[in-house]
């Protein structure tokens, strides 16, 4: 008996289990929603889900009946039926109902997620966010901080953040599951739209969501994933206060940072900023800006955040990820690379 | 004997074929050449899934892998799917519909060899520094961006094939109205010719706006024209809407004569009419009709606006209405019925809920606000494989198997036959359901590569060896054609058995010239009234006598490939190569003077003689 209940525990757990890795990884999923957009996305999917589930079952009872009832037994011609008037009301109208019910729903959801008026009020405290993407690699500018950052979005949680949208070279489409569906940046208008980070998801996933790019692009479409760091609003203020402070490139510390601030200086600053006070326009700034490049998650967004993986990228970018643009464009020796790989993960701006 | 059924050699049946007018066997080149595509796309779709199986993979550059998953889509829609259901059109419509032949015989040829030479010259783009490698859908932004001459490959090859195609709708649109028998009204009309009709119509409206695209795109990569040039107030949106005006309708073009080939072929294996004929061909108009009213559900996340989106979501529900009438209806017909599970109804009963699966995914994805999440993710590529396999790709499978003994005069082996349905049919399956949940995790679409640690590794690996079981059913099924073929056992009219239209009342395969005299038509199944009556064929509608048919000419031939040589041409003109303009200029010329010799040499074509005609008759009597 006992050990019949052991079992019964194990195989609970095994379902469950299995339940849960069918609902995907916290920091990515769709089906872990993080926030009020993938929240209502959620919801949709799962009323959609319920009302097809049932037109499936209707359909499959029909269909196993006359799968095994009809088979040929003998060379009978059947009767010749031309229709009817009544079934065919009933599947043309029960339809309809269940569309409408999933119809309503879908419209005002549709409005309330294109829902952007506060970014466009005067004096609104709402937070504003300036999503650029690049082949391949995003901008997140705060206009209303001033600072301008890249690869690694940090927003506060449980607030509205408004995002305005645009592409600089082709389309991209920029998309953080756990948190909300995506929205196109396209190279000729600014889209807008909103999304909620909720602390308690965000916790489960670490306080840092994956972001995708979801729109075909070029070779490295694939590895043009950036991450998304949550924190509290206290942290968040605190961050962009830090931001603000570099307003002057921070000088090295080692000896070899210092060295490698001079290649940076001679090679990499054309492209790169150091500075979040960005006064390049928007349109000129051809790299990623690398003020807290210390503190981020991942180098070029898909490698590891180690020095190592950073000595790898600047020798053959090409390598991790093909078609970048920055490849070719400067050349360092095996040594100067150490040096600019010191300086690089000195940037740090919290301390 | 008449002189036209001699044995002949390999030339002059090569000859034969590369003139004929004859609707059979353009029928049978669009299926060797949509076969032929089909393996094309389907060894592209194989490298995708091994670059796939695990993540970090190395099989391909990046690169090269956009280059096949835009080859792999463009050839499986435009070279493999639309001629395979062109094939079937233009072997079983003139017969269901009484018919000698197609309006137009010799456009009919000449849609055929654009269609051909388009697809040769953009395939052609892999021997040149690259295939396009922007997607099938081109976007403009990416193309406008994309090196090499891949886009330029895609651009020039799409017009020719899809001039071919619109040809060929306007010629069984004109077949249709004309032709028909004595008393085949409309209502009596087979439903395959009536999605034949609606989709004709749908190819006549569809593919203008996607020329005007490719005509835009020209202008911009060749001479420098800023249509969609953003920063010269160009504006690469109306690339979007130009593709899915055409787009959305085009899957419609795909999937209604599927659903034609499976309204044949529930009535046939289960001894029953067609349930609810009437409401059957009323849902394809509707579905043919609201087919261009809901393109921008493909681009709910460019940010068109709620208003947009909300009306092309409901839009977009609507479409499930008529869709599902039909399941109902097919379900019905079988009801009741005296079923025998042959191989095309094994086909077509798994299409059920294959394309029910697909088809509740659409109405998922319809739902605008939900779509933000499915968009462009492994969801979407999961739908519209279970539409386009589970419900085009099966019909060309089913229809391969029915009308082949029409066709060819043999029946496919019914073992092998099911083999290959278990095969394909569980590999599918094994593929691309796993594929929905790996777009809700997460993965995006067209991704080259996925990094460990996200979840996707099993999945991805479940779905690759999917693909080795779809990859055995073709396999099997070629077997199976090249086996009997080999073994060559001849049939008689009706090899099923069970026909109901009027292709059954003619032998397997008929003569070149269809019909002796013009069936009479009493009604709907015009041959299974005949025979429960029973009579052996059809009541003839007229007397015996002189049949006027066309000549077979080469310059269908001629005119596509002075395209195709042209198109060499204008592509390189872009490299500022010497050779260039001359190779443009001799292309067209060979193409303008194939049309002027067309237009002033007088072709009366030639009789078939009354007398010639009995003795065929008699012919047959001895056989027998």
């Amino acid at each position: 008996m006992k050990r019949l209940a052991k079992w019964r525990l194990i195989s609970i757990f095994a379902i469950l289990s299995l339940i849960l890795s069918g609902c995907g990884e916290p920091f990515l999923s769709t089906l872990r929603p993080a926030g009020e957009v993938a929240n209502m996305q959620y919801d949709l999917m799962k009323l959609s889900t319920f009302i097809m589930v049932g037109v499936i079952l209707v359909v499959a009872i029909i269909f196993v009946i006359v799968m095994v009832k009809f088979r040929r037994k003998d060379d009978r011609i059947p009767k010749q039926v031309e229709g009817s008037h009544k079934l065919e009301i009933i599947w043309t109208a029960i339809p309809i109902l269940l569309l409408l019910l999933l119809a309503v729903p879908t419209v005002s959801a549709t409005f309330k997620l294109a829902d952007v008026s506060p970014m466009d009020k005067k004096d609104s405290d709402a937070l504003v966010i300036n999503v650029r993407s690049n082949l391949y690699w995003w901008e997140f500018e705060y206009p209303g901080q001033g600072i301008v950052t890249g690869q690694d979005l940090v927003v506060p949680t449980d607030e509205k953040v408004y995002f305005n949208l645009i592409s600089s070279d082709v389309k991209h489409s920029f998309w953080v599951p756990a948190v909300g569906g995506k929205l196109d940046t396209n190279t000729e208008n600014v889209n807008k739209f909103w999304l909620e980070f909720d602390s308690a998801k965000a916790k489960e996933a670490g306080d840092l969501f994956y972001g995708k790019c979801a729109e075909l692009c070029g070779p490295s479409h694939a590895l043009m994933d950036f991450k998304v760091k949550t924190m509290s609003r206290d942290d968040f203020d605190n961050w962009v206060a830090d931001m603000k402070d570099v307003e002057e490139p921070k000088i090295a510390e080692t000896e070899s940072a210092q060295r490698g601030q001079e290649i940076f200086n001679k090679s990499c600053i054309g492209c790169h900023a150091v500075t979040p006070a960005n006064g390049t326009p928007p349109e000129a700034r051809r790299a990623p800006n690398l003020t807290n490049f210390g503190e981020r998650s991942r180098i070029a967004g898909v490698l590891d955040h180690s020095e190592e993986d950073l000595k790898k990228w600047l020798t053959d970018p090409e390598k991790y990820k093909p078609g970048n643009l920055m490849t070719g464009s400067y050349s360092l020796t095996e040594e100067q690379i150490n040096d600019v790989t010191e300086y690089l993960m000195g940037l740090k701006v919290q301390e | 004997m008449s002189t036209y059924a001699q044995k002949k050699g390999f030339g002059a049946t090569l000859w034969d074929f590369l003139t004929t007018v004859d609707h059979k066997k353009i029928a049978i080149l669009y299926l060797i050449a949509g076969g032929f595509f089909f393996v094309v796309g389907g060894l592209e779709a194989v490298f995708i899934r091994i670059q796939l199986a695990v993540p970090n993979n190395d099989f391909v550059s990046a690169g090269l892998f956009n280059e096949i998953i835009t080859m792999h889509g463009t050839t499986m829609i435009f070279l493999a799917a639309m001629p395979l259901v062109f094939a079937f059109m233009n072997a079983v419509m003139p017969l269901q519909i009484g018919a000698r032949d197609v309006a137009f015989p010799f456009v009919n040829a000449l849609g055929f060899w654009l269609f051909f030479f388009g697809g040769v010259f953009l395939n052609l783009s892999w021997f040149f520094d690259g295939a396009p490698d922007a997607g099938w859908t081109s976007y403009a932004s990416l193309a406008m961006a994309s090196k090499g001459h891949g886009i330029d490959f895609y651009v020039l090859g799409l017009q020719i094939s899809g001039l071919g195609t619109l040809i060929g709708g306007i010629n069984f649109l004109v077949t249709i109205i004309n032709m028909r028998a004595p008393g085949m009204t409309y209502m009596r009309m087979p439903l395959f010719t009536w999605t034949t009709f609606v989709t004709s119509a749908l190819i006549l409206f569809a593919f203008p706006p996607l020329t005007v695209g490719l005509v835009l795109m020209m202008f911009d990569r060749m001479f420098g024209s800023n249509f969609f040039v953003t920063t010269m107030g160009g504006n690469t949106v109306i690339w979007e809407h130009l593709f899915w005006i055409f787009g959305h309708p085009e899957v419609y073009i795909l999937i209604l004569p599927a659903f034609g080939i499976f309204s044949e072929i529930f009535p046939i294996f289960s001894r029953k009419r067609l349930f609810g004929y009437s409401s059957m061909v009323f849902a394809t108009v509707l579905i043919g009709f609201l087919g261009f009213m809901v393109w921008a559900h493909h681009m709910f996340t460019t940010g068109l606006g709620p208003v947009a989106n909300a009306i092309f979501a409901v839009a977009t529900m609507a479409i499930g209405v008529p869709t599902g009438i039909k399941i109902f209806n097919w379900l019905f017909t079988v009801w009741g019925g005296s079923v025998k599970f042959t191989t095309p109804m094994h086909w077509a009963m798994a299409f059920i809920p294959s394309f029910l699966a697909g088809g509740v995914t659409g109405v998922m994805l319809a739902v605008a606000a939900a779509d933000y999440q499915y968009h462009d993710t492994y969801f979407v590529v999961a739908h519209f494989h279970y539409v386009i396999v589970g419900g085009v790709v099966f019909a060309i499978f089913a229809g391969t198997h029915l009308y082949w003994p029409k066709m060819f005069g043999t029946m496919l082996n019914e073992t092998l036959g099911k083999i290959t349905f278990w095969l394909f049919f569980v590999g599918f399956h094994m593929t691309f359901f796993i594929q929905h949940f790996l777009g809700l995790w997460g993965m995006p679409r067209r991704v080259f590569t996925y990094l460990p640690g996200q979840g996707f590794e099993t999945s991805n690996l479940i779905s690759s060896i999917g693909a080795v079981f779809m990859s055995l059913g073709v396999i099997v099924m070629l077997y199976n054609i090249i086996i009997t073929s080999v073994k060559n056992v001849k049939v008689g009219n009706d090899p099923w058995g069970d026909g109901r239209t009027l292709e059954w009342a003619l032998p397997s395969p008929p003569p070149f010239y269809n019909f002796k005299q013009l069936p009479l038509v009493r009604g709907l199944d015009a041959y299974w009234l005949e025979k429960m009556e029973g009579k052996k064929g059809m009541t003839p509608a007229e007397p015996l006598g002189d049949i006027h048919m066309p000549n077979s000419s080469i310059l269908p031939f001629v005119i596509a490939f002075g395209l195709f040589v042209a198109a060499f041409g204008a592509l390189f003109n872009m490299d500022d190569k010497a050779w260039s303009v001359p190779v443009l200029i001799i292309g067209l010329l060979i193409t303008f003077g194939a049309m002027f010799l067309r237009s002033v040499k007088d072709d009366h074509g030639f009789h078939i003689h009354k007398e010639e005609l009995m003795e065929d008759d008699n012919d047959k009597g001895v056989k027998a």
